[in-house]
């Protein structure tokens, strides 16, 4: 049984809405940029997918009052939220079992590290100290769109919301709700800037994904939520079906905390129970949007597991973080959302930057925007401690 | 829903609750508001050179996941699904201080590798060799539940038969003075055997990690069935009753049914007022039971009260220490749970013993 999308809304450094998104897929522009909304000293050796807009002007936007205590994960979040809510045409939410699922990495750390010791002298921002934990940000955006029941966080790392969203696909399959909005939210901060550099894998240089010379990641900033919703409701309301969540599959890969194994285990066998709870054979498959961070581990694990569920029959693959660099939980989110746009303009979005395939895998993505057929395109997310998840999007 | 069997409870706990043999009996009371589990030793589970890496939180988790697999009797669980409202809370505070102190040089990766949230449920994986499904949940008071609903799904979709569930927090000073300073977290207490009964502003903080293996098969060693889950963003106090009534009706019964009630009182002068009007109300004339004066609050302290819930189905008795009021159950058959964080997430659990 697949589950209805029947909204989406995302805000990413290549822009503030769904169309402001899709226009920048379609014409190619990158959303890669040095550091601007607050200092690091690494500024200068890294490059990020910011989004420029910065936290008064959402403050203003969102109507917040000013005793407020958003962290910017929060305000990202409830932009996004907002737009897949109005975009599903929900009037009331009330009107049937609605959920919120969201997931994060870094929750509130953007006020943490900035108060951190100030908390102790002063009382000024000690608001912002019940905004550090994960389900901060998603009890904010329940309240804000009133939902008041079923409301949950997922964190496991990178392939957060992509776990988010078959949680969602669970429950309306399972019957326990009727309208679930589920996504991811995370912003930059010096904590992620500083951990992913002492694990020397950002590189200096807008990223490459799949390319031979890859030098790391780019770190990006993102919230994207999808609305889905049963085919009960989708009939009673009438409402109009963007694409549906056709498979899902998580595992761990049980190798190592941080890297993947180099034969991507965990991957494949994500890959393959996706495609198994969808029923369908690899050659279904018609694009893959991969998760291709860029470093040099995961690309070649990942290659090797697309290798190992496709084997020779391996169908168009890109990844997008060249535009968007790799905005950590709310990856998933923000690629379910391309992949929709995707299904919908029945076009491919290039795998920016790549110049040489992997010499050991061979893998040559689309890198350009390609009109392609489409009926299923397969997802990938993957994360610190294992987490491998795999999400495939239909058409129809 | 099909049914859903606890077959192992495993809990490490600033009580000594891992010896079978005492059921909060004695109890240990503490004098300060910040009270520390006690860990076992975890050479059985962990390397001495992974250990010294480790935060409380990951020894804590591991061992108890360890310990629950065990009593269960299983080598691989079907998923590994983990509940952590901080998560490693000292890892951060330790990655965060650096970059501060050091102005963003000299770091190194271990403690930032070791804040992901998922790190516990990782690090079971990895003991284990376990590649199955992993999730985990971090949604304030409710985390631990969350892993119950997801449990509970995945042996009505046939995807699991034995799941590994867990609650786990560990301190973090940094964080829990942060929390002293804007009124969570008491600054003294005489006696946290006193703090139900004495409330004042703010809670005891504690830590903790408990872990269960569900089934969906019945067993001769299960301690007891999960009937039912629920969790509510959001209440009002007048709204509660009502909720807590439809739950048990969903579940196809009602209060009159049920043998104990075992409740998230925190001590919290500004909150416990939530449970009082249940205590005198809908829940008059029923045993109540709580705990977190022996766990202190941790937004996972609720998987401790769950453990005690499947030992009052071994014992047939509430421990005197537990006790809220003073109407004793004649036989213990039923339990239902209700928590609750700052008036927020709030959340029930049913379950039905042998």
């Amino acid at each position: 049984m697949k589950v209805a999308i029947t909204g989406m809304g995302i805000i990413s450094s290549i822009g503030n809405t769904v169309e402001e998104n899709f226009l920048a897929l379609k014409n190619a522009q990158a959303g890669i940029s040095t550091l601007s909304l607050f200092d690091s000293k690494h500024r200068d050796q890294i490059k990020v997918g910011e989004i420029k807009t910065d936290n008064a002007r959402f403050e203003a936007q969102l109507k917040l009052a000013p005793t407020h205590n958003y962290s910017r994960t929060a305000l990202l979040g409830l932009t996004a939220a907002k737009e897949a809510v109005r975009h599903a045409g929900i009037e009331r939410m009330g009107d049937a079992r609605t959920g919120l699922i969201s997931a994060t990495s870094v929750g509130g750390m953007d006020k943490t590290e900035q108060f951190y010791y100030e908390y102790l002298e002063r009382e000024e921002h000690r608001k912002f100290i019940e905004g550090h934990h994960g389900g901060d940000a998603t009890q904010k955006i329940a309240k804000e769109l009133g939902i008041t029941d079923f409301v949950t966080t997922i964190s496991t790392a990178c392939s957060s919301s992509a776990n988010a969203i078959m949680l969602g696909a669970r429950m309306i399959k399972s019957g326990q709700l009727d309208r679930v909005i589920v996504g991811g939210a995370d912003c930059l901060s010096k904590f992620t800037i500083n951990g992913f550099n002492t694990l020397m894998i950002l590189s200096d240089e807008a990223c490459q994904p799949f390319d031979e010379n890859r030098k790391g990641l780019n770190l990006g900033e993102a919230a994207a939520f999808l609305v889905l919703e049963s085919d009960a409701l989708v009939k009673q309301q009438n409402k109009k079906v963007l694409a549906y969540v056709a498979g899902y599959g998580n595992a761990n890969d049980a190798f190592h905390q941080t890297a993947s194994s180099a034969n991507g285990e965990g991957a494949t066998l994500a890959m393959q129970q996706a495609l198994k709870v969808a029923g369908l054979h690899p050659t279904a498959i018609d694009y893959i949007n991969a998760h291709g961070t860029a470093t040099p581990n995961n690309d070649l694990s990942e290659s090797r597991a697309i290798l190992n569920v496709f084997t020779t029959k391996v169908p168009p693959v890109s990844s997008t973080k060249g535009f968007t660099g790799h905005t950590l939980a709310a990856a998933a989110a923000i690629e379910a959302v391309f992949s929709i746009l995707s299904l919908q303009q029945q076009c491919i979005f290039p795998n920016l930057n790549f110049k040489t395939a992997i010499a050991d895998t061979g893998i040559v993505p689309v890198t350009t925007v390609m009109e392609h057929q489409m009926q299923y395109i397969l997802s990938n997310s993957f994360g610190f401690g294992g987490n491998c998840s795999t999400l495939i999007f239909s058409k129809s | 829903m099909k049914p859903c069997y606890i077959h192992s409870a495993v809990s490490i706990s600033a009580q000594e609750s891992l010896d079978p043999t005492l059921f909060l009996n004695p109890v240990i009371s503490y004098d300060q508001p910040v009270i520390n589990a006690i860990v076992p030793s975890v050479k059985e589970f962990i390397s001495p050179g992974a250990a010294r890496r480790m935060a409380t939180g990951v020894k804590m988790g591991v061992v108890a996941a360890n310990l629950a697999l065990r009593q269960a009797n299983i080598d691989q669980p079907d998923a590994i699904i983990t509940g952590t409202g901080m998560g490693c809370v000292r890892d951060s505070e330790k990655f965060v201080s650096a970059i501060i102190d050091n102005e963003e040089e000299f770091l190194t990766p271990t403690s930032f590798i070791q804040s992901t949230h998922n790190t516990v449920g990782a690090q079971i994986a990895l003991g284990l060799g376990c590649k199955a499904y992993n999730f985990t949940y971090v949604h304030s008071a409710i985390s631990f539940e969350s892993c119950l609903l997801d449990a509970q799904m995945m042996f009505e979709e046939q995807e699991a038969n034995q799941i590994l569930v867990g609650g786990v927090d560990e301190h973090g000073a940094h964080t829990n003075r942060l929390h002293q300073l804007i009124g969570h977290l008491k600054n003294t207490v005489p006696s946290t055997a006193d703090i139900l009964t004495h409330p004042s502003p703010g809670a005891v903080f504690g830590e903790g990690a408990s872990f269960f293996v569900l089934s969906d098969q019945a067993s001769e060693n299960a301690l007891a069935q999960l009937v039912g889950v629920a969790t509510y963003s959001q209440r009002t106090t007048e709204e509660l009753p009502n909720s807590i009534t439809r739950f048990l009706h969903a579940h196809d019964t009602d209060l009159t049914n049920v043998d104990a009630v075992v409740l998230g009182n925190n001590g919290d002068s500004n909150f416990d007022s939530i449970y009082a009007n249940l205590q005198k109300g809908l829940f008059g004339a029923l045993p109540q039971v709580g705990y977190k004066h022996l766990s202190g609050e941790f937004m996972t302290a609720s998987s401790f009260g769950f453990w005690l819930a499947t030992e009052l189905f071994r014992s047939q008795t509430i421990p005197a220490a537990c006790q809220l009021n003073s109407i004793s159950p004649n036989k213990i058959k039923t339990v239902l749970l209700y928590n609750q964080y700052r008036g927020e997430n709030h959340s029930l659990v049913l379950l039905r013993g042998k």
